[in-house]
């Protein structure tokens, strides 16, 4: 007889337990499994290219140019259309992007290693802000940038990293979410938290004095820089609580702009799938939500792992997100804490006198109660090529978590 | 044409998000066709650009400034949405209030204000009884005011609920006060010392408001729901309230108020509320009172008159005492028959079951009148004994053939004669039997005999004589039938097992969960209470396929 509770206990503690560690930063290609140069990871659940939305498309063939496998969309197009590329989730090779989420064999990415589980999780690095490849933008000063990143930054990033010994990313979060972060649309605290901690590193091993004004400046100008490390820090923390046999926690949740999906640590690798919804949201000049591509990204991992919309009552000043007040902030958090296991041993919140952030998704409260995860996003134009248009809140659809319990059901011989 | 106006603001920062509400609101305003609020950094600047949005003022700003553009059908309305701008940073989202959580579970509740100990459960009865559970597991009193909630699910939650010390009133339980605090449907009544338990809600609200009304005020006035005594819920509730307020000192007199219980359940309180150690006064709406009090019970006709009895007793409030418990049956052996049968009529509501060959219901029938069984009124006066005899108010063989029977019976505890003098009467019927008690008592010091002399100063077998060969032998003698009545059952009511973990004291102020009809929440507010609304909704949207696996998927 299975022990739900207990099979859920296990894996939200070895999700808090789980100290992820910023270790170093190289080609894709050399540390993530499975990599090669064929191969484009992508967000969110698996998809094939005839349903992929515009701005994983735009990514995709962003991807192809950097990779030098196509000079122009046309022939990226057609690379893809005779089969010549193959796709994946980066969620099945340990990996996890931001928006478009797509991930080159020769693209630089962090490596996070969980000192408690062992297990490794990867990310790329982010590109700031304006037509940036993850908001499937493709233009030369894109692929330009990313070139920079690649060449200049990422390097000097692998010497710092290494130098410093490792940055505790959990750390790291404990300390922004006392500074108006939440982790996942704000990490305005974290990223300065970050460039500080890299800074005397950067300058310790650095030969180009040029290189390294350029790099803190792309650093301490992004409040996202720190973003992709968060990310790949959730993944390690999620992915060493998936596969308790009879938990009803969710251990990934991400969408690929067409779906969003979902899947449960007590059900294998099985994705739990529906049509992804556009977020609610605030846009940039001349944007609507008619402009705005469904829901899209990994950074749903934020979220999975209890920070983000989850810890929406520590960043006060995004609370115009769920619709003004510091009241509904405070709210956003206390509803997650209807579906949740646990309250975070070292995620907690000033706001709610300390309490621990609402941990660890399970699929019975959401069901039972109607409650569906809230996720703080980005919102991308749907047309390939554009970019960011806004940013939100957004919900996954309320099927997957249903399906997922009939799934339990049968698995488990209910 | 067009006209596209900025404002740089220098040096002036700004969340983005409070940017991009700005920009929202200018971008909604009369005439206004779009909007950019940016830090003037190059990114933005670009994307200014590219929106058609930058002139030559927006492209001079440095990454520092804050950049307001607008583009509108005329220069009056750029200029009129740009004079706009501080008082649209100022405004708050409309309406303003801060609203508070509204958790959707019993248990986002229960964290949200742990200090509460009750919980009010309101939703529809098939969803109830699950509520109710959930609100035992953790650990609060329940104001079950659902109904159709199956009678199973009742003594279910009743039994889980006396086990963990808490209390479940209802299902279809209307009203309570507690700490003054009406729950569900309730009068505003001063406090007191008067404590009710209710198996009917407008009763016990009446009941309230006539103990209000004739100046008395209430401790706590607990609803048990209608259905607590029946035979197969046991008064489960009304015990413990009862119980409750028996050992709470604020109050001084209980109320007891149904319509009449079945048998064994009346019996079963009726004994209980002798042990109370304070007047309790019964309203069992049609019930047959043997009188208007045995003991500390007093038994009120109407729910008028137990308010004005418990207000009178409460201003003038003894405590009775408490005549110890001893166990065995009664054997009442009697030569009168209205004397048994009054008897019988007035201890057949503590001592249950109870036999008679002049029995008042159909259940007390014995089935051989010549051996006794349990509880047993005999009248040896009755023609099956005295066919070919003396009839035993003048010959005492029989009733003292009968006295060794019952000596002999080991169930026997307490044996009940009557002594009835005068003309015509045995000339010393008590030397006789006091002779025999004497001896009896010697092999069976256990069994107690208590002797109902009916008699007259006049009478010639000297009644005091009589009363004394019998108090030597060791009876105890009351002179009318009530008196003896009160004495034997308080003696050998069955004491009450007192089954679970009593009820601990009610904590002040009262705080409670309110799960369904929000106005009971409006209410409990509007009475000063610290209380939480839960805002629930059937399990699983009410999709009975997944609300199934859910409960298989419970308590694993």
């Amino acid at each position: 007889m299975i022990d739900i509770a207990k099979a859920n206990q296990t894996a939200v503690s070895r999700m808090m337990e789980a100290r992820p560690i910023l270790k170093g930063v190289t080609p894709a290609k050399d540390v993530i499994p499975g990599m090669k140069p064929n191969l484009l990871l992508h967000a969110g659940p698996p998809i094939e290219w005839a349903r992929m939305s515009g701005p994983l498309r735009g990514a995709v063939i962003g991807a192809l140019i950097f990779e030098g496998l196509a000079k122009t969309e046309q022939e990226a197009v057609a690379l893809v259309e005779k089969g010549e590329i193959d796709f994946a989730p980066c969620h099945h090779h340990d990996t996890v992007g931001p928006m478009a989420g797509v991930t080159s064999s020769s693209m630089m990415v962090y490596i996070i290693e969980n000192e408690t589980h062992g297990n490794k999780a990867y990310s790329n690095l982010n590109e700031g802000y304006g037509k940036v490849l993850r908001y499937g933008a493709f233009s030369e000063e894109v692929i330009a940038k990313l070139r920079w990143m690649n060449e200049s930054m990422g390097p000097l990033l692998a010497k710092a990293i290494e130098a410093s010994g490792g940055i505790d990313i959990r750390a790291l979060l404990s300390e922004s979410l006392h500074m108006g972060d939440e982790g996942h649309n704000r990490n305005k605290a974290g990223s300065i938290i970050y460039t500080a901690k890299l800074a005397p590193w950067i300058a310790k091993v650095v030969a180009d004095n040029e290189v390294e004004s350029e790099v803190l400046k792309a650093l301490g100008d992004n409040a996202l820089s720190v973003l992709n490390p968060v990310m790949a820090a959730c993944k390690a923390m999620s992915a060493s609580a998936h596969g308790i046999e009879g938990s009803t926690m969710v251990t990934t949740m991400a969408r690929n702009g067409t779906d969003f999906g979902m899947r449960v640590s007590g059900l294998g690798e099985q994705w739990f799938t529906a049509p992804a919804e556009v977020p609610d949201g605030l846009y940039f000049p001349s944007f609507t939500s008619k402009d705005a591509n469904p829901d899209i990204g990994d950074s749903t991992i934020t979220e999975t792992a209890g920070i983000g919309a989850f810890a929406m009552a520590a960043a006060p000043a995004i609370v115009t997100f769920v619709s003004g007040t510091p009241q509904d902030a405070l709210n956003a958090t206390l509803e997650m804490y209807e579906i949740t296991i646990a309250e975070h041993s070292h995620f907690t919140i000033p706001q709610l006198e300390f309490r621990g952030t609402p941990t660890g998704i399970d699929i019975r409260k959401v069901v039972e109660l109607g409650i569906t995860p809230r996720v703080n996003t980005g919102i991308a134009h749907r047309e390939a090529g554009v970019g960011q248009v806004g940013a939100g809140l957004v919900r996954p659809p309320m099927k997957i978590f249903e399906d997922a319990l009939v799934a339990y059901a049968e698995r488990y011989k209910l | 044409m067009s006209v596209t106006k900025s404002e740089v603001r220098p040096g002036v920062y700004y969340d983005s998000v409070v940017l991009m509400q700005l920009q929202r609101k200018l971008a909604a305003l009369p005439g206004v066709e779009d909007a950019g609020v940016v830090m003037a950094t190059p990114a933005n600047l670009e994307l200014l650009a590219d929106s058609n949005l930058l002139e030559a003022a927006g492209k001079a700003a440095r990454p520092e400034d804050l950049l307001i553009v607008v583009r509108a059908g005329s220069e009056a309305d750029a200029s009129g949405a740009l004079a706009q701008v501080d008082e649209l940073l100022k405004q708050r989202s409309s309406g303003g209030a801060n609203q508070a959580f509204r958790p959707r579970s019993l248990a986002a509740g229960v964290k949200n204000l742990p200090a509460a100990e009750w919980v009010l459960i309101s939703v529809p009865g098939r969803y109830a009884a699950k509520v109710a559970h959930e609100a035992l597991d953790s650990g609060k009193h329940v104001f079950l005011y659902s109904d159709n909630v199956e009678l199973e699910d009742e003594i279910a939650l009743k039994q889980r609920g006396a086990e963990l010390g808490l209390l479940v009133m209802g299902p279809d339980c209307g009203t309570a006060i507690i700490n003054g605090v009406g729950l569900g449907f309730a009068n505003r009544v001063r406090r007191g010392p008067i404590g009710l338990v209710g198996a009917s809600g407008t009763g016990l609200q009446a009941v309230t408001v006539g103990i209000h009304n004739y100046g008395g005020g209430v401790s706590q006035a607990i609803g048990t729901g209608g259905r607590d005594l029946k035979a197969e819920v046991r008064a489960a509730s009304m015990l413990q309230g009862l119980r409750y307020l028996a050992a709470d000192e604020a109050t001084q007199v209980i109320v007891l108020i149904s319509k009449p219980p079945d048998e064994a359940t009346a019996a079963r309180l009726l004994s209980e509320a002798q042990t109370a150690g304070k007047p309790v006064v019964v309203c069992f709406i049609g019930f047959a009172a043997p009188a208007e009090q045995i003991g500390n019970v007093h038994f009120a006709q109407g729910l008028d008159s137990a308010a004005r009895i418990a207000v009178g007793l409460s201003t003038g409030a003894i405590t009775p005492p408490v005549i110890e418990r001893r166990t065995g049956y009664l054997r009442g052996l009697f030569s009168g028959g209205t004397l048994a049968y009054e008897a019988l009529n007035g201890l057949q509501n503590f001592l249950h079951p109870i036999y008679s060959n002049v029995a008042i219901r159909s259940s007390q029938k014995m089935a051989d009148p010549l051996h006794s069984q349990a509880h047993t009124i005999i009248d040896l006066g009755e023609d099956v004994f005295t066919v070919g005899r003396l009839h035993p108010m003048m010959d005492n063989d029989l009733r003292l053939r009968r006295l060794k029977q019952e000596v002999e019976d080991a169930e026997t505890g307490l044996v009940l004669l009557d002594v009835v003098l005068g003309e015509g009467s045995h000339a010393d019927p008590a030397g006789e039997l006091a002779a025999a008690i004497a001896s009896h008592r010697k092999t069976r010091s256990d069994i107690e005999f208590v002797a109902l002399v009916v008699g007259t100063d006049e009478d010639p077998q000297n009644t005091d004589e009589q009363i004394q060969k019998l108090e030597a032998a060791g009876a105890r003698i009351f002179r009318e039938t009530t008196m003896a009545v009160d004495y034997i059952a308080a003696r050998l009511a069955a004491t009450p097992s007192a089954t679970g973990k009593a009820l601990q004291p009610f904590s002040e102020p009262l705080a409670a969960i309110n799960v369904g009809v929000e106005s009971f929440f409006d209410s409990l507010k509007a009475q000063g209470a610290d209380a939480v609304q839960v805002d629930w909704r059937p399990p699983a949207g009410g999709n009975e396929a997944l609300a199934s696996i859910l409960e298989k998927m419970k308590g694993r």
